[in-house]
Parts: C-alpha cells; sequence; structure tokens
C-alpha cells in the first residue's frame, strides 16, 4: 500500500484542560476553552474566582467600574456546565505528557456544601470569630465563615480553619474550648454553656476543680499567661445557676433498652447524661449514699460546693437518669445479674476509693489514718477533728485537701511531708498556695520512716530527710533517703495520701472482666470496651486516681460505644481522628495579664467550709474571654449549624485528593502585590495612614471597608492633600525587583482621578521617576489627569517619610526639580507597590515542572512567550510577566488557543450537553400561572409573611397553583417544581425568591425538564431587594412582596414561548495580513483543525517583522518567521492568497461570504469568522533632517544596520537618539510604545560591539515597561547616556560638517547641551496603514482615534470587534512588540475558535423584531444600534439579523413607529409589569 | 381616606449595573423605603418614553430610571438615550401638569450599593414631599385587602 499517511503526532486522550488558577486569566482561558469544545477544570486556591481584578475599583484608562465588568464573568464562569471550579485546590504533581496529563489536586475543604449553601448570611450573623478581611486587605474585619464580597463566586460561604486550637487537642474532653470563649466574649453564655455541654455535663464541677491542661496548652501563655479557661466555664455554669433556668436539652425518643452504670463519679455520671440524650433507660447504681463519687467525696466542699454538685446531678437526672444511691453492686446485683435483669450493657465507673498503705512501721497505730476516707467522711459529715498537730503525708491533691480539711475541722496545727520538692508536688499550684496561706506548715524533701507509739496511741512520726537522686520511670528525680537525718515531730494524728486503687473487691470470684495489677480494669483506650463485650469501664477504675476531666471523657466515650453496640455499629470506626494543631499568628499581640479570681480572707475562710474561690464578674469575664487568640480562627463553636436551615455545613470535611485527566494545562496563577513592610523607610504597617494602592482601592470601592467613604485608617478623617509614591518594590535591585511592573503609573493615576471624584477639591500628588503610560489610551489618560484633574506630578523618588505624631500626618522629603531638598505634609500617602508573583506560583511551578527566572515569573526561551519550558503547559497573565488587565487577557485566550491546537483531534469528547424532553405546545390554551413563594430559610420567611403571600398569589387573575418553600433551589423543591407544573399542566411559572441573576438560569431548566418552553419564567425578587432591606418592617416588606409578585404574574400573562433556532456554521476562518499577526493567527486556527484562508496584499508573507533581525531579548525574528511562514505555507488546512485583498465581506457571524481579489480572478470565499492583522507602519519623520541628510536614519534601519554590517559602526565616535518622534504630540498623542526599548536595544548593541562609541538617548519617559526594564539598567550600566527634555523645549539639530550638532535642554541642569553626532537615530512612531480606513470602511469596522481598529471592550474584549465574529491581532489593534503580537494573534485564534467549533450556533431567542411590513426605512434604528446589526434588506426594509443582536433594545425605543420589539421584552411585557401597581 | 399616604415608585434598571447594585444592598442589608418596585431591563437604552407616561397614568406617585455609570454602559451609550428621554419626559410631566421632579435618572454602578440606597431614600422622600400623584386611582392596599 502506498500514500499512508504517518501520523507523528500520538493522538490526544484527553479532551480536558486544567487551568491553574482563576483571576481574570484563568477566567479568560476557561470561558474559550469551554466554548471552544474543552472540558475545564478552572483550580483556585481561594475560595472564590475573580482574583484581584475582583478588589479593584474602578479601572484606566474608562474608569470603568470593575465590579460591573466582572461580575457577568463570574457569573459566565459559574454556570458554564463545561467548567468546574474547584475551589481551595493547590495542584501537587503533573505527570504525562501532551494530550494525556495526569494532575494531582489537594481540594481542601471549605466546610459548608457548595451545592446546598443559599449564600444567605445568617451563619455569618451567629459566628463569634472576627478576624481581618482579607479582601479588605485588613481593613476591616470578617467572620471566620465568609466569602470575599456578595457577588462571590461560588457563591457559597466558607470557614477558615487553621486545625484543632491546641486547647481543645488539650482537653480529654475535647470540648471547644475555644468556641465557648468566643461566646463568652460575646456575651453569649447561654450558647457558650449548651457548647459546654455537648461535650461535658458538669460544666460547674470543672469550672472549679478541672485540672486545666486546656490552659497548659494555651497559646496565649506564649505571649503572657493563658487564657483563664477554668474561672471562664465556671462563669457561664454560674451564670446559668444564677438565671435560675435550667436550659435543658431535648433527648431522641425513648428507646427500649436499659443501661446499668455503676458509681455516680463524673465518669458514670457523664455516660448516663449522654446515654440519656440518645433515649436510652438509664440506672446508675451507686455504693454510697450520695452520688457525685470522688467528686463528692474526695474534693471537699470549699473547693466544691456540694449545691454545686448536686445542680449538676440534677441537672442529669432531669433527662430521666434514675440514681440508685446506697446500692453497692455485688452479691446478688453483680453484672451477670444485671444482664439478667435486662440491661443490655453496663459501664463500670467505680473509681478508686482504696488508699495506699504507707508500709511504714506503725502505721496501724490508732491515730493514722487514711487520708481519702478521711475526706469522705468529712464530706458525708461523719469525720472528727483527726488530732491537735496533724502531720499529712503526701504531695497531691489529697494531701492538700486532706491538710486543709483537717484544719478547718479543728486542728491547730498540720504539716505536710512531701518527700521531693515543691516543683515535683502534684496538687495544684494555687491549693498549695491557699493552704500555705491558711497555715498550712509543708515539709519538702521529708517522709515518714516511722510512727512513734507513744501508750499504744500515735505521739510523733519519725521523720527522716530525703535528697534528689536520678530520675526514676516518672522522670522525677527519685528521693533518696538521707541516713542519719531522723528526728521526730510531734503529732497526734496523721493522715495518709500517697494514692489510691480502684476497689474491686464486689466483682465475682469467676467474673470474666480482665484486671489489670493493682486493681484496674482494662478498657480498650477508645471505645472503652473491657473484655466482657457488654461491660464498658471508664475513670478512675481504669486509670488509676485521675482528672474529673479524663473521667468525663471516658464516660461520654463509652456512652458513644454503648449505641454503637446497640446499634451495631462497629465501636471504633472514625473516632481516632487526628487534626493538625492550630498554630496562632502572635505578631503583633499586646501584653495584657490575665483576669485573677478573688479568694477569700484566709483566717476568715479556714474556719469554714465556704468556697474559698470567687467566680469572676461579667466584665472580667468579657474582658479574659476577649483575650483570646482564635488560634484555630474557626472557633468550632458550632452555632452556623443551628443557623443554617439549609444545613449546608459539616465541620467534619476532610482534605481531599483529586486526581485529573487533562490534555493540557494553562498556568495563570497571577500576582500579589509588593511586601511593602520591605521598604520600611515609608513606615507601611506603622503609620496608620500610609496605605498600599491595593488598600486604596478597597478605601475608594463602594463595597470597601468604608463604604467607598475616602478616609484615613488612622482617624477616620477625610484626607485633603494625599501623595502616592511609585515603584515600591518596582526597579528596585536593592529588593530584587529591578523590573518595572508595569500597571503603577496608570492605576496611581487612576485613584488620583478617582479619589477625587470621592473628595472634590482633593490634592493629589504622584512622585515618580518615569511616566510609563505605554498602553491603548494610556497617554491622553495621564494628560487628562495632569491638565484637567491637576493631578500634580513630581519627578523625585523620596527617600523617606516621617510620622507626625500628633497629627498623623506624614513628612516627605524629596528634591524637587532644582534639586533641591524640599519637605511636604500630606493627609494620606499611598504606596504604589509593584507585582510579585503570587506566593503560590513557586510551589505550582515546581509541581508542574516549569522554570521560573530569578523573581519567580515564568522563563521564557521563545519568542511565543505562552510556551514553557514543558510541552503541552502553557503560561499567561502576570504569572509570564508584569502586565495590565487587557494584555492579560489577551493572553489567557492565546492559552487557550495553544491548548486547543493540541486537543483539536479531541474537541467536545468530555463537554456535556443538558437533555431535557420536547416542549410542551401551550398556543391557545388558557393561562395557567404557577406561583412559587420561597422562605430562603428565614431570610424571606422571617420579614415577608410567605403563607399570606401563597393566598394572595393564589388569588391573582390567571393563577392556578401558588405554594411555598422552604428553599425554592434545592434539588428536591426543584424537583416537585417540575412534577407541579407537569401534573398541573402550568403553562406560566413564577417564582418568587432571590435574584434573577443567580438563579433565573436554574429555575428555567426546571421548566425545561417539565416539558415547558425556558421563556414562560418570571421572577419576583423578594429577598435582595424585599426581605434583606426592609428588615425593620415586616408588614410593608410584606405589601412589597405581594405588589412584586402582582407585577410579576401580570408580565408572565403575557410571555410567549421563545425559540432559539440553530444555524450551521460555516466552519471556515479568514486571516486578512500576512505579517508574524495573521500568519500565527492563521498556523493557530489551522493546528486546530480549521479550514483556514490567509489574505495578504503584498507578493511575500512576512510584513514589518521582516525588517527585525532580532528582538530586545536576543530572540532571533528571522529564523522564527521562516519558520512560521514554512509551516502555513505547507499546512494541509491553510490555503494562502498573496498578491491579493479582501474587497468586501457580507454576511454574519458564522456566515460571512468574503470577496477577494487574487491577481488571476476574484473569488468568493464562505467563512465563519474572519481576523484582522492588518499590520502598522513605521512613521517616516519628516522633523530632524531625516530624509535630508543621510546620518539620519530610524530605529528599524538602524537595527538592520548593525545585524548585517558589522563594519558599519566603524568611525561611528558618537550616536545619538532621539525619542517620542511622532509620538505623544498633539496630533499623535498615543504613546508607540516599542521605541524606548528598541532604542535600548540597540544601545546595547552599539556598546557591545563598539564599547568606545558614546551614545547618548534623548528621552521624555523612558517607557522600558515590566522586565525589558532589566535591559534599560543593562544599558545605563554599558554606559550610555540619558538625557531627559521637555516637550515643550525639544532638541534640535543642525547638520555641520563635522556630524550632526544637536542641542538639547537638560532638564536636570537646567541648560542646554550640545553634541556632536556622526549618526542620529531617530525613534519613529508606529502607525496606522495609511490605508487601515480604507478597510475599516468595507468591513464595517471601528478605527480608534488614533486610526488603529477599535476593540470592544479596552478591559476584557481585546481582541473582539463589537461585530460578532471579527477578532483583530497585532499592531492593526495598535503598537506592540512582536511577543505581544503572537500572544494577541494566537488570542484572536482562540476566540475565532469559540465560533467555528460549533457546527450551528443557536441564534434568536432574546433579539429585536422589525415589523416589515409596515417599516417605512427611515434608519433610526441603524444609527441607533452600537452594533451596527439593522441594515436595509433587498425589500428596501430593515432587518435585524437576529444572529447578531445583542437584545439591548436600544432600537426598539427608539423607533419612531414602534415597529421593532425585542422578544421577552415586548413593550406590552414590560408594560404590564410596571403597571401592575 | 385619611390613609396615611406611601408613594408607589417604579424604578427601570439596568441588569449589568444598577440591579447588580440593587441585589448588593440586599447582600450588604443596607435598609431603604419599602415604596420603590423595581422593573428590569437589559438596559436602559430600552426605556421609552411611553413608557414612563404609562406608569404615571397607572398612578405610581415616582419613577426612577437607573443606568450604568456614565461611560460604563455594557451597551456603548444606553444609558445616554436614557438620560436624554428621561428629561424629555421631564418636559413633557411638567405641560400634563404632574410635574417633571416626579421623574429622575440616576447612574450607579454594580459595586455601588450604598449610592443606590440613598437613590431610593431621595426619591423617596421626594415623592413624599410632592404629594401623591393626582391621576392615581388609589388600589386599596393589599395589607387591607
Amino acid at each position: 500500500m502506498s500514500g499512508q499517511v504517518i501520523d507523528l503526532k500520538k493522538k490526544p486522550v484527553s479532551g480536558a484542560v486544567l487551568v491553574a488558577g482563576a483571576g481574570i486569566a484563568g477566567m479568560q482561558s476557561a470561558l474559550d476553552l469551554a466554548d471552544a469544545g474543552f472540558f475545564v477544570y478552572l483550580v483556585e486556591k481561594n475560595i472564590s474566582i475573580g482574583g484581584i481584578m475582583a478588589q479593584l475599583d474602578k479601572t484606566f484608562p474608562t474608569n470603568d467600574c470593575s465590579t460591573c465588568m466582572i461580575s457577568p464573568k463570574l457569573i459566565e464562569v459559574a454556570s458554564n456546565p463545561n467548567i468546574k471550579i474547584i475551589s481551595r485546590g493547590s495542584i501537587t504533581s503533573l505527570e504525562g505528557e501532551p494530550g494525556d496529563f495526569t494532575v494531582r489536586v489537594t481540594k481542601e475543604p471549605r466546610f459548608i456544601d457548595e451545592d446546598r449553601c443559599t449564600g444567605c448570611g445568617e451563619c455569618i450573623k451567629v459566628c463569634p470569630v472576627e478576624v481581618p478581611a482579607d479582601f479588605n486587605l485588613g481593613l476591616n474585619q470578617r467572620k471566620a465563615i465568609y466569602r470575599h464580597f456578595p457577588q462571590a463566586v461560588p457563591s457559597a460561604f466558607a470557614i477558615d480553619k487553621l486545625g484543632e486550637s491546641p486547647c481543645k487537642n488539650a482537653c480529654p474532653a475535647g470540648i471547644s474550648v475555644q468556641g465557648y470563649v468566643a461566646l463568652i466574649a460575646q456575651g453569649r453564655y447561654a450558647e457558650a454553656l449548651r457548647l459546654i455541654r455537648q461535650d461535658n455535663p458538669l460544666p460547674a464541677v470543672c469550672g472549679r476543680v478541672c485540672t486545666h491542661p486546656c490552659e497548659a496548652a494555651c497559646a496565649r501563655g506564649e505571649v503572657d499567661e493563658p487564657i483563664a479557661i477554668r474561672e471562664l466555664k465556671r462563669f457561664v455554669a454560674d451564670w446559668e445557676v444564677n438565671s435560675g433556668q435550667m436550659d435543658l436539652p431535648t433527648c431522641k425518643p425513648p428507646r427500649p433498652e436499659k443501661i446499668a452504670i455503676i458509681g455516680a463519679g463524673p465518669a458514670g455520671l457523664a455516660a448516663a447524661y449522654y446515654l440519656a440524650l440518645e433515649g436510652f433507660a438509664v440506672t446508675i447504681f451507686e455504693a454510697l449514699p450520695k452520688a457525685g463519687g470522688m467528686l463528692r467525696v474526695g474534693i471537699p466542699d470549699y473547693r466544691l460546693p456540694p449545691e454545686v454538685l448536686d445542680y449538676e446531678i440534677e441537672y442529669i437526672q432531669k433527662l430521666g437518669v434514675e440514681i440508685r444511691l446506697n446500692t453497692p453492686v455485688g452479691g446478688n446485683l453483680g453484672l451477670e445479674q444485671l444482664k439478667r435483669e435486662g440491661y443490655s450493657a453496663v459501664f463500670l465507673a467505680v473509681g478508686a476509693h482504696k488508699g495506699l498503705r504507707l508500709g511504714v512501721p506503725g502505721e496501724a497505730l490508732p491515730g493514722v489514718r487514711s487520708g481519702v476516707e478521711f475526706l469522705r467522711q468529712a464530706a458525708l459529715g461523719t469525720a472528727e477533728c483527726p488530732g491537735e498537730k496533724v502531720c499529712v503525708i503526701g504531695g497531691g491533691n489529697v494531701a492538700v485537701d486532706a491538710a486543709r480539711t483537717a484544719l478547718r475541722l479543728g486542728s491547730r496545727e498540720v504539716t505536710i511531708l512531701y518527700r521531693r520538692t515543691r516543683e515535683e508536688m502534684p496538687a495544684y499550684e494555687e491549693e498549695i498556695e491557699e493552704a500555705l496561706e491558711e497555715g498550712v506548715r509543708i515539709e519538702y524533701l521529708a517522709a515518714p520512716a516511722r510512727f512513734v507509739d507513744q501508750g499504744g496511741r500515735l505521739g510523733g512520726v519519725e521523720i527522716i530527710k530525703m535528697e534528689l537522686g536520678e530520675p526514676d520511670a516518672s522522670g522525677r528525680r527519685r528521693p533518696v533517703p538521707m541516713p542519719g537525718s531522723e528526728e521526730v515531730l510531734a503529732v497526734d494524728g496523721a493522715l495518709s495520701a500517697i494514692g489510691q486503687e480502684p476497689d474491686l473487691d464486689f466483682l465475682e470470684p469467676k467474673s470474666d472482666l480482665e484486671v489489670a495489677p493493682r486493681a484496674r480494669v482494662i478498657a480498650d483506650p477508645l471505645t472503652r470496651q473491657t473484655s466482657l463485650p457488654w461491660v464498658f469501664s471508664g475513670g478512675d477504675a481504669v486509670t488509676g486516681p485521675a482528672s474529673a476531666i479524663e473521667a468525663i471523657a471516658a464516660g461520654k466515650a463509652a456512652a458513644e460505644s454503648i449505641r454503637r453496640l446497640i446499634e451495631g455499629q462497629d465501636l471504633a470506626a472514625g473516632r481516632q481522628k487526628e487534626r493538625p494543631l492550630a498554630v496562632a499568628d502572635k505578631e503583633g499581640v499586646t501584653k495584657q495579664p490575665r483576669q485573677r479570681a478573688r479568694r477569700r480572707d484566709p483566717e476568715q475562710r479556714k474556719g469554714d467550709f465556704g468556697e474559698v474561690v470567687q467566680a469572676f464578674d461579667e466584665p472580667a469575664a468579657q474582658a479574659e474571654a476577649a483575650r483570646c487568640l482564635a488560634c484555630g480562627i474557626c472557633s468550632e463553636c458550632y452555632q452556623c449549624l443551628g443557623a443554617c436551615q439549609a444545613q449546608a455545613i459539616n465541620h467534619d470535611l476532610e482534605p481531599s485528593e483529586l486526581t485529573l485527566k487533562v490534555g493540557a494545562v494553562v498556568m495563570a496563577p497571577g500576582f500579589k502585590p509588593f511586601e511593602a513592610r520591605l521598604k520600611g523607610e515609608y513606615g507601611y504597617g506603622r503609620y496608620p495612614n500610609v496605605l498600599t494602592s491595593l488598600e486604596f482601592e478597597r478605601v475608594l470601592s463602594a463595597s470597601g471597608p468604608f463604604g467607598g467613604h475616602v478616609q484615613r485608617p488612622g482617624d477616620g478623617t477625610e484626607p485633603k492633600r494625599v501623595a502616592w509614591i511609585q515603584c515600591v518594590g518596582s526597579r528596585d535591585a536593592s529588593q530584587g525587583r529591578d523590573y518595572c511592573s508595569y500597571v503603577c503609573c496608570m492605576y496611581a493615576s487612576k485613584q488620583a482621578i478617582i479619589a477625587q471624584e470621592h473628595l472634590p477639591g482633593l490634592n493629589a500628588t504622584i512622585f515618580y521617576m518615569d511616566i510609563r503610560a505605554q498602553g491603548k489610551g494610556f497617554d491622553r489618560y495621564y494628560e487628562r489627569a495632569r491638565d484637567e484633574h491637576g493631578v500634580r506630578y513630581v519627578r523625585s523618588m523620596p527617600s523617606r517619610l516621617l510620622e507626625d505624631p500628633a497629627t498623623g500626618d506624614l513628612i516627605i522629603q524629596y528634591y524637587d526639580q532644582d534639586n533641591k531638598l524640599v519637605e511636604e505634609r500630606f493627609d494620606l500617602v499611598v504606596l504604589s507597590v509593584g507585582l510579585t508573583p503570587s506566593p503560590g506560583a513557586r510551589e505550582l511551578s515546581q509541581a508542574m515542572g516549569v522554570d521560573t527566572d530569578r523573581f519567580g515569573f515564568a522563563q521564557r526561551s521563545d519568542l511565543n512567550p505562552l510556551l514553557t519550558n514543558r510541552e503541552g503547559v502553557f503560561a499567561c497573565g502576570v504569572f509570564q510577566a508584569p502586565r495590565d488587565i487587557p494584555d492579560t487577557v489577551m493572553q489567557a485566550s492565546g492559552a487557550a488557543a495553544q491548548a486547543g491546537e493540541i486537543l483539536a483531534p479531541v474537541r467536545g469528547s468530555e463537554v456535556t450537553v443538558k437533555e431535557f424532553p420536547p416542549e410542551r405546545d401551550i398556543a391557545g390554551q388558557e393561562t395557567k400561572t404557577g406561583v412559587f413563594i420561597c422562605h430562603c430559610g428565614i431570610n424571606i420567611g422571617g420579614v415577608v409573611n410567605v403563607p399570606r403571600a401563597v393566598d394572595y398569589a393564589g388569588g391573582l387573575p390567571g393563577v392556578t397553583h401558588a405554594q411555598d418553600f422552604l428553599f425554592t433551589c434545592s434539588t428536591d423543591s426543584q424537583e416537585k417544581m417540575a412534577a407541579v407544573i407537569k401534573e398541573q399542566g402550568l403553562n406560566r411559572v413564577v417564582v418568587a425568591s432571590c435574584s434573577p441573576r443567580t438563579h433565573e438560569k436554574l429555575f428555567q431548566d426546571a421548566l425545561r425538564r417539565a416539558s415547558l418552553n425556558p421563556y414562560l419564567f418570571e421572577m419576583a425578587n423578594i429577598r435582595d431587594q424585599c426581605s434583606w432591606v426592609h428588615q425593620g418592617d415586616h408588614d410593608a416588606a410584606t405589601d412589597k412582596a405581594l405588589d412584586l409578585i402582582r407585577m410579576s404574574v401580570a408580565r408572565a400573562g403575557l410571555l410567549e414561548p421563545l425559540r432559539q433556532f440553530p444555524m450551521p456554521v460555516e466552519q471556515t476562518a479568514l486571516v486578512i495580513g500576512g505579517g508574524i499577526a495573521g500568519l500565527t493567527a492563521a498556523l493557530s486556527l489551522g493546528e486546530q483543525g480549521f479550514t483556514t484562508h490567509l489574505v495578504e496584499r503584498a507578493e511575500f508573507l512576512g510584513g514589518l517583522a521582516r525588517r527585525i533581525p532580532s528582538t530586545l531579548e536576543g530572540f532571533d525574528v528571522q529564523a522564527h518567521l521562516d519558520r512560521l511562514i514554512d509551516q502555513v505555507t505547507h499546512h494541509g488546512h491553510i490555503t494562502v492568497h498573496t498578491s491579493s485583498e479582501v474587497k468586501e465581506i457580507k454576511g454574519l457571524v458564522g456566515n460571512f461570504v468574503a470577496t477577494i481579489k487574487r491577481p488571476d480572478k476574484t473569488i468568493t470565499l464562505k467563512h465563519g469568522a474572519a481576523i484582522v492583522a492588518t499590520g502598522a507602519q513605521e512613521y517616516q519623520p519628516t522633523e530632524y533632517l531625516f530624509g535630508a541628510d543621510p546620518r539620519v536614519l530610524t530605529q528599524l534601519s538602524l537595527n538592520q544596520a548593525l545585524h548585517q554590517n558589522p563594519a558599519w559602526l566603524e568611525g561611528v565616535h558618537e550616536v545619538v537618539m532621539i525619542q517620542c518622534v511622532g509620538s505623544r504630540e498633539p496630533e499623535h498623542s498615543y504613546c508607540s510604545r516599542i521605541c524606548c526599548s528598541a532604542a535600548v536595544a540597540n544601545a546595547i548593541k552599539i556598546k557591545e560591539a563598539r564599547p568606545e562609541t558614546e551614545v547618548t538617548i534623548l528621552f521624555r519617559d523612558i517607557r522600558t515597561f515590566s522586565l525589558k526594564e532589566l535591559y534599560y539598567q543593562k544599558a545605563r550600566d554599558l554606559g550610555v547616556r540619558f538625557v531627559r527634555f521637555d516637550a515643550a523645549n525639544p532638541p534640535q539639530v543642525n547638520a555641520g560638517p563635522d556630524g550632526l550638532e544637536v542641542m538639547v535642554y537638560d532638564q536636570i541642569l537646567g541648560q542646554w547641551l550640545g553634541m556632536v553626532a556622526d549618526r542620529l537615530v531617530l525613534s519613529a512612531a508606529t502607525r496606522p496603514n495609511d490605508d487601515a480606513h480604507v478597510l475599516a470602511s468595507r468591513l464595517k469596522l471601528p478605527l480608534d482615534a488614533d486610526g488603529f481598529f477599535m476593540e470592544a471592550h479596552l478591559k476584557l474584549r481585546p481582541v473582539d470587534f463589537t461585530s460578532a465574529g471579527f477578532f483583530m491581532a497585532g499592531t492593526a489593534h495598535g503598537p506592540k512588540f512582536l511577543e505581544e503580537v503572537i500572544s494577541q494573534a494566537k488570542a484572536a485564534a482562540a476566540r475565532a475558535a469559540t465560533v467555528l467549533s460549533k457546527a450551528e450556533m443557536l441564534v434568536g431567542g432574546e433579539v429585536a423584531v422589525v415589523d416589515a411590513e409596515r417599516c417605512v426605512a427611515c434608519l433610526t434604528c441603524v444609527r441607533t444600534c452600537p452594533y451596527g446589526v439593522p441594515q436595509l434588506n433587498a425589500e428596501g426594509v430593515v432587518y435585524i439579523d437576529p444572529a447578531a443582536c445583542q437584545g439591548c433594545g436600544n432600537c426598539a425605543s427608539a423607533c419612531p413607529r414602534k415597529l421593532i420589539q425585542v422578544q421577552h421584552h415586548k413593550d406590552a411585557q414590560i408594560v404590564a409589569k410596571a403597571t401592575a401597581l | 381616606m385619611g390613609e396615611k399616604y406611601e408613594p408607589t415608585i417604579v424604578a427601570l434598571i439596568c441588569t449589568y449595573c444598577t440591579y447588580t447594585a440593587a441585589d448588593m444592598a440586599g447582600s450588604m442589608r443596607l435598609q431603604y423605603p419599602p415604596n420603590v418596585r423595581v422593573v428590569k431591563l437589559l438596559c436602559t437604552g430600552k426605556v421609552d418614553v411611553l413608557y414612563l407616561l404609562e406608569i404615571f397614568k397607572a398612578g405610581a406617585d415616582a419613577v426612577m430610571v437607573s443606568g450604568c455609570e456614565i461611560g460604563d454602559c455594557h451597551f456603548l451609550e444606553g444609558n445616554l438615550r436614557a438620560k436624554e428621554r428621561v428629561a424629555h419626559a421631564k418636559t413633557l410631566l411638567e405641560e400634563a401638569g404632574l410635574g417633571g421632579e416626579r421623574l429622575e435618572m440616576f447612574h450607579i454602578g454594580a459595586s455601588d450599593a450604598p449610592k443606590w440606597a440613598q437613590a431610593v431614600q431621595g426619591m423617596t422622600r421626594r415623592a413624599l414631599e410632592l404629594g401623591p400623584n393626582p391621576l392615581a386611582r388609589r388600589r386599596p392596599r393589599a395589607a387591607a385587602a
């Protein structure tokens, strides 16, 4: 066989593309890709898309509102079924090859289900945690649950969690400590207490006796002192007691199972509480006559008053828990017996009540007693005074408690003997202190050797002194007796308190329960299950003597296990949680000592058992709670769970790992503003009235921290004098940021103008080095700011600024134009911070295997800036290099084209198309309107009387059905709605809920699922524009809602079904112009699989680029061009027509017909889209002797000369260059953008070839923007001289015998300089082609004021014409560099692909229709339409092509005979709605 | 009679700018008088003098038209056309004896929710000062129905 074509390229596998970063670049790429038939994963690190553009107030040079521009884009991205937004995602790896990549993405949870969240914001109201609002750069506060701005996409809220807060982590019971502390700070005590009780039913007890490991872990302790958490717990617990109202929880419905608990101590009580909540019948068996266990009989009343314990036991009993006192388990009531009696499970919590023996001679003497036993008797009221002089042995709380109790029972002298030092003493520090205050003596390093027998009674204790030796198993140094140190202390009573153990004698002799040495029950540490599966155990019985909170934790855990056991679930599953520990940001926290609880006077208190420690009062509690550093950010107070009626919140979500298959990757991680703190001399962060430019952007914004009121953050006053300092973090080698950030000059000018709009009369000053106004329309904007708005531009860089502490004013020192040091005072200073790669860009680049330069921008290695070193991975936006929004958008579209070139064979393979059932014909039917009214939880229902609205709507004309939904947008409501439409045969639907902007499409889909035309739908916005804005007046809000519903019903009755009709698309492209722009666009289109015709007027391809040997960066332009031409001319999809001209294009997007005059014949060509890439020309100057003297040439000619003839420089000693020849002058007021860099490039070439040649560049502003700035620096380093001149004093040139005599007025020296040049090089302007207007008028395309083609929108549609289907690329659009031409050409190809990729496009719908019968062709509409759509047709009447109409209706309202109606917005429909008053 | 006069104000506003601002006022919970009834149009360039007259004929006490800020129109100059028509309609209202003050043009950008709230406040105040539209056949309030 022959003729077989072997495709060397492997066919791509995946038709999906990953776009990393969802700022304006990522969004644009995603939209272009999705519109061209590819599925897009849009991965964004933040919680919402939109990037920094969403934070901007206005944009230059049009002062367009940024939100207005970006909001529709956000919605477009959100509603595109082929874009999947992955928020909080970060890319961890990229494997594979172009066409077949595997990407791994880690998605951090939002903790809020995006599909369920309705964006109502109820959660915000209850969240107690405030943090600096990152969207507003910390100028105000937001909650831990938040979204950045109301129009944010995804619209769902998110929660910030840094991990588990140390306090919660340290708490054995896992109480959300940070949560209740935050609630207490807000005075929300009931909520705080409820939160505590979720994990601990004994808050009043623990508020007094807890060992508070939380405080030891508290991060505040690293700043000054930990939060007094225990006291705060006590405060809220006591607050409830004092309120007299027990806040009882609701138990689940009773269930049949009975549970037995042995022991009414903290473990048993806790288990009983949580079991009762689950609905179990719980019985506690208690051996003692009182409940409480060690809390009752181990802790003296002066620490834990019995009535406090009684209160909490009563609280538990109120849930139905039965406590049987004096009922020891054993004998007949053994474990097996309980089982036989029908108890499903047993929780064994008998504590450790048996005192350990000292093992010292004389211990059996009367007068020597166990400390625990003594305390028990004291608690039960049966204890007597243990003696006049008493010694207590031990160093724990029992020892100290026994000592203090002895005092209270009448002992006169009490001495504690402890064998180590105070540091090792396990008793609480505060208890030791209190004991000492009360007169207890403590002998450290002392132990009893024997008790002295004095006539059969205790007469004293022989004490042996100890010293500390090597550490023992516990890590503490072991006490070693010192022989010979013995001495006797006379005592008549002794209490031994060296420890306790459980008393398990009650267990049946043949019990199967496994018991460890020292009589401890063995239970699983996680599930608390013992060797008997139905028996659980916890508390001191398992651990030996430990804390109440550990016992409570055990009881709660056992309760959970018992529930699982009974329900047949795995006991352990999902309970072992390991969460990262949150680390608080402690920077800038000012020290503030902790509040101290007051204690009663020692003399007074030691005489009775009244409580020693007093509770905090309310101010102390709130002040103490406010000290919390909010380590975890989210405090896990769970208030949001209760507030969210949509049940969208889940605090337990964990990060997930996604593996995505994609064919290509677009990197658009964007930038972050330079960290202004690094420029310490400007005082940012120290002086409140020094802001960064992004902060000032938020200050200007109506949705910003001050509601658009321009004020000083320091004192809220309106500034009168505002200064901007440029180049902060740009053009600054000391910061490693020696590039120019491109946008700052313009945004500062914009901010100055807008600030003046806010505050008329504001004095605005901008300190700058060069004004870089190189973009389209920029120079005019700058001039307007300077001349019309009076913005003062001072060419000087202040070296520092100082604050006047008395006024907060800022004093700037700078050298003025006369080189004199000046001091000037300002109210507010804005630092124009530069752009640096976003923090995530570095990790992203690493994960992608993409090289970056020393700044972190994508490393460029090709004339095409979109390519990275990794094939199939493309870079765009500021990640590629600093640039503005239009350039970013262009690159983003260009990157989409690059991906499309790889993936053309699998286009459409992964996109989804929604399928709907056929539509029902409603012609001739009586109106049957259904009205669905939304409560939106309480958002509407809490203000508007929804039931009344339903009644009212039901009675409106044409309404046959009215109902309400809690959430109309929820999936189940949508299904119900569709079902009702079908069942009731509804033919119009009105939903009264939120905004059609966000929800209309969703509801329309419900109609379509119910076989109803989606245009038979109407919405009444009774939330955003009613219930939310009239919260205080429920009646008025209800009245208004009724009116809005009536208006919608009125319009609905007149709605008609509309259909969009498919129109086949001619999937062929026409590219006009065969320069580098046209060639690049044509090749991209060809590679994307589209038949493409390239029409070039000249005989050869290549255009102006043929005259450029290489770029500033050193890329070989001619090699690139040759390759490109070769590829284009040999491409199977591309036909080249040279020496040909487009004479006419007729038709509309998708279906154009072009007439092309070729040398041989004139042909017509059908195509769906057209790209205009006709280039520009170099101005041929009339000034400076150009043309008259051969020594005067242009930069383009110089570049060629230097390249082609190495000997050219011989004998050339001095070269002078003059900038802005033909640019920035009254007739041609734009900057030609490329000439500064061209001059620098040529100057470098000269200096490198012949260093002794003097090169002087006469300039107005050096505009080597972005990374080109590095070459400006290089030129200076090479000795190129730069002399600035003013437009008012241009250089003068005379031809002299020895050379060209050039005179220039030096601004800095203030005098004329003269030089004699061998060559004079003019940086001649880039001008539109002479006949650009001819083509423009043939194609009916607009030109701008400078004669370049005009884009649809300066910011967001930089390659589109307003006429659909036409796109532009290259210098026909304006002066630009070759790499920019390439980006834009690719962008034009991508935009064209969004048309050409579809076999057919849907036209019609909401478009204007002319009544052709009655049209008199007055042409008013033709003149009115902003897009030039209405045209006179062959019949002599106006025709509006539905494929091109945008539906704005400007023509309809202008038509004098009212013969134009916009479908779906007919006059009758609008009037019906507007007059249904 | 004797019922308190609560003016009814109809607002014709454009989707991209003012409607977005009005929604945002909701998100921000800005409170303003409940007298305004919004009709959303794609562009205020669609506002027809006839609509304005019909709305007054139907009894509205005041009418607001609000589009994009000058220069921000998504359809280039629709808001300017609306501005001209509003100016024209004002003269018609003067001639008809209703008073041109009952009608006003506003320009409110998408992020300027406070401006929307202020505009409604101002217009409500003005409608209260001007008193009821003499053409209004006072419909019993739905509340009384």
